[in-house]
């Protein structure tokens, strides 16, 4: 009985369903794809008591106004955006009640590039190759148009109490932990060593393929790179172009490349370079293989950790109306909910 | 030589198979840095005898030019366990002068070489020191293996061709080849899966579709598949073209 939908209107430049993408098809020459910040999509599990990631709707820099034809809770999640559901702010990182009739506006990035919007019954597009992901650079799917309407499934708890959880902060930049790969033996020593005492920023240049990253420092590049076969490429690779400046490989990007990759960002940290605006300050930071392969936990690790953070979310008195109506006491505890930021 | 010590800067070997630390839960063998005919053989046999093998934990195998990525079960091994288990495999045999094993299928695709079809074909004989017919002859009687899928879905590498075709990308990016474009650069052809800039060289044009979303089997093409030009007119491309049929007039031959 999935009679539901949501309404797109006035969507931003880039908004597209995304889930946790197609792994496993390299050999296809099909990267992953998905949420180019998968935590995202974990921290709206957790938020609607779902037991798996569920389709979302991406949004990179800003969102658009939506509307729904049968009630449901949703959750907002990734890069903190203005949001309001006819007019009266919501909180970020938290889950919310949204009945048919009222409109969520959801305007501008305040921290980082790509928020999320889950519906608690998931967004029932037709699957392609196991994933609802739009892969704009495979050409599957792509991106939404304002006017556009997407199946949602029955939120089956649509009376749960809102949640709120304190997301990690991964929107203002920050140290990205990377391990050496299979070319980092093609550059120097000093050049490695610049690699990881050198701040960078990210560059304008950068889409869901990857970023690009500035520096004043001379260029990192290898002089053993000339007539390199082109090998396998994957998420997370620093490849060195030709003019020596890092470009770090996300979710969307090619299987197979011929620049020499310096090292690997951990997927752990991956979020942080998707997130980085332009002109956000980015380090690396070498870490030991051991090291690394204690930071990659699966998604159902991550979701427990997550599900471990929610409190319950507390409507500021403000906001209410009818505050005779209201317990006082939950008013209390609201001031002290609402000073904390989203991170 | 230990995971760690192999990813020290300026330790890349190039004519040495190596377990390479790839990434969270990834593993590279890798017989050279260059595409040399040695190593791509080496790659393709390894490729075969790892699918083959069955390893506890394996959950994915790349195939690539000249090395093969594996990305393994974190809960079920340790990197250090799958390395070990890989360096078995490695000892087996002397891979990089292993004969390859003859393709299981080969696949005959029509392609129209030239003209509208192929502008670069003119130059591209030239650089490789070939008038335009005798370079569609040589390439259409070049036994050619799909070598890796990749870059784009379902796009194949195929080659090797002779020394003489070792061209160098263009100079200026070809702003926009269209989907089915067949492309030349370093001894390799592309077959491109959607219209795309590139710097590679375009000789001719097939009507095969080489990623299809929508069907069961996606992506037709193996690594290791061997591939036969068939040269067709430019009316008769324009003809499978128009027809709109995937295969493009394509037919795989499966040998027993």
């Amino acid at each position: 009985m999935s009679d539901g939908s949501v309404i797109l209107r006035a969507l931003g430049p880039s908004v597209s369903v995304q889930d946790m993408g197609r792994p496993g098809r390299m050999a296809q020459g099909i990267s992953r794809g998905g949420a180019v910040d998968p935590l995202a999509l974990v921290e709206a599990a957790a938020l609607l008591g779902s037991r798996k990631p569920l389709p979302a709707l991406e949004m990179a820099v800003s969102g658009g106004r939506f509307e729904v034809t049968a009630p449901t809770r949703i959750a907002l999640t990734g890069a903190p955006m203005q949001a309001e559901l006819d007019g009266r702010p919501l909180r970020w990182g938290a889950s919310h009640r949204m009945e048919p009739g009222e409109v969520l506006s959801i305007g501008a990035a305040r921290a980082g590039m790509f928020g999320y919007l889950t519906f608690a019954g998931g967004i029932e597009t037709p699957e392609v190759l196991g994933s609802r992901s739009a892969h704009l650079a495979a050409g599957i799917g792509s991106a939404l148009e304002s006017g556009a309407r997407l199946p949602l499934g029955v939120d089956p708890e649509p009376d749960a109490p809102s949640m709120v959880l304190t997301q990690d902060d991964r929107f203002s930049g920050g140290t990205l932990r990377i391990i050496p790969g299979p070319q980092t033996g093609l550059f120097d020593e000093a050049t490695f060593s610049r690699l990881t005492t050198t701040e960078f920023i990210r560059a304008r240049q950068g889409n869901r393929q990857g970023v690009a990253l500035e520096s004043d420092a001379p260029a990192l590049t290898s002089d053993k790179a000339k007539g390199l076969a082109s090998d396998v490429i994957f998420e997370g690779d620093i490849q060195m172009t030709g003019a020596g400046t890092p470009y770090v490989l996300l979710a969307e990007c090619q299987t197979i490349g011929g620049y020499p990759r310096i090292g690997t960002v951990l997927p752990c940290d991956l979020p942080r370079v998707a997130q980085a605006a332009p002109g956000t300050k980015l380090q690396f930071k070498a870490v030991t293989l051991d090291e690394a392969d204690a930071l990659t936990p699966r998604w159902e690790a991550q979701l427990q950790a997550q599900r471990a953070k929610l409190r319950p979310l507390i409507r500021d008195p403000h906001d209410i109306h009818d505050l005779l109506g209201y317990q006082l006491i939950s008013g209390v505890t609201a001031g002290r909910e609402l000073e904390e930021e989203n991170g | 030589m230990t995971l760690e010590e192999a990813l020290r800067p300026g330790t890349a070997q190039a004519h040495r198979p190596q377990i390479l630390p790839a990434g969270g839960n990834g593993l590279l063998v890798r017989f050279a840095l260059v595409a040399e005919p040695r190593a791509i053989a080496a790659a393709q046999s390894f490729h075969q005898r790892v699918t083959e093998s069955d390893l506890a934990g394996l959950r994915e195998i790349v195939p690539s030019l000249v090395s093969v990525l594996l990305r393994f079960d974190p809960e079920a091994v340790t990197r250090a366990e799958m390395a070990e288990r890989l360096e078995t495999l490695l000892s087996e045999a002397d891979w990089l002068s292993a004969a390859p094993h003859p393709a299981q299928r080969v696949w005959h695709l029509p392609v129209a070489l030239g003209g509208d079809h192929g502008p670069d074909l003119e130059e591209a004989a030239k650089l490789a020191g070939l008038s335009p017919q005798a370079a569609i002859d040589e390439i259409t009687a070049t036994p050619l293996s799909v070598l890796a899928i990749g870059f784009a879905p379902g796009q194949p590498y195929l080659g090797l061709l002779p020394e003489h075709w070792n061209l160098a990308r263009r100079s200026e990016l070809n702003p926009r080849v269209p989907k089915g474009a067949l492309c030349v650069a370093v001894r390799q052809l592309v077959l491109f899966a959607n219209a795309s800039p590139t710097g590679w060289h375009q000789i001719a044009r097939t009507a095969f579709d080489v990623f299809r979303p929508d069907q069961s089997d996606p992506v037709p093409l193996h690594a290791g598949d061997e591939v036969r030009l068939a040269p067709v007119s430019g009316t008769e491309m324009d003809a499978l073209l128009k027809a709109g049929d995937p295969m493009g007039g394509a037919r795989c031959e499966v040998r027993s």
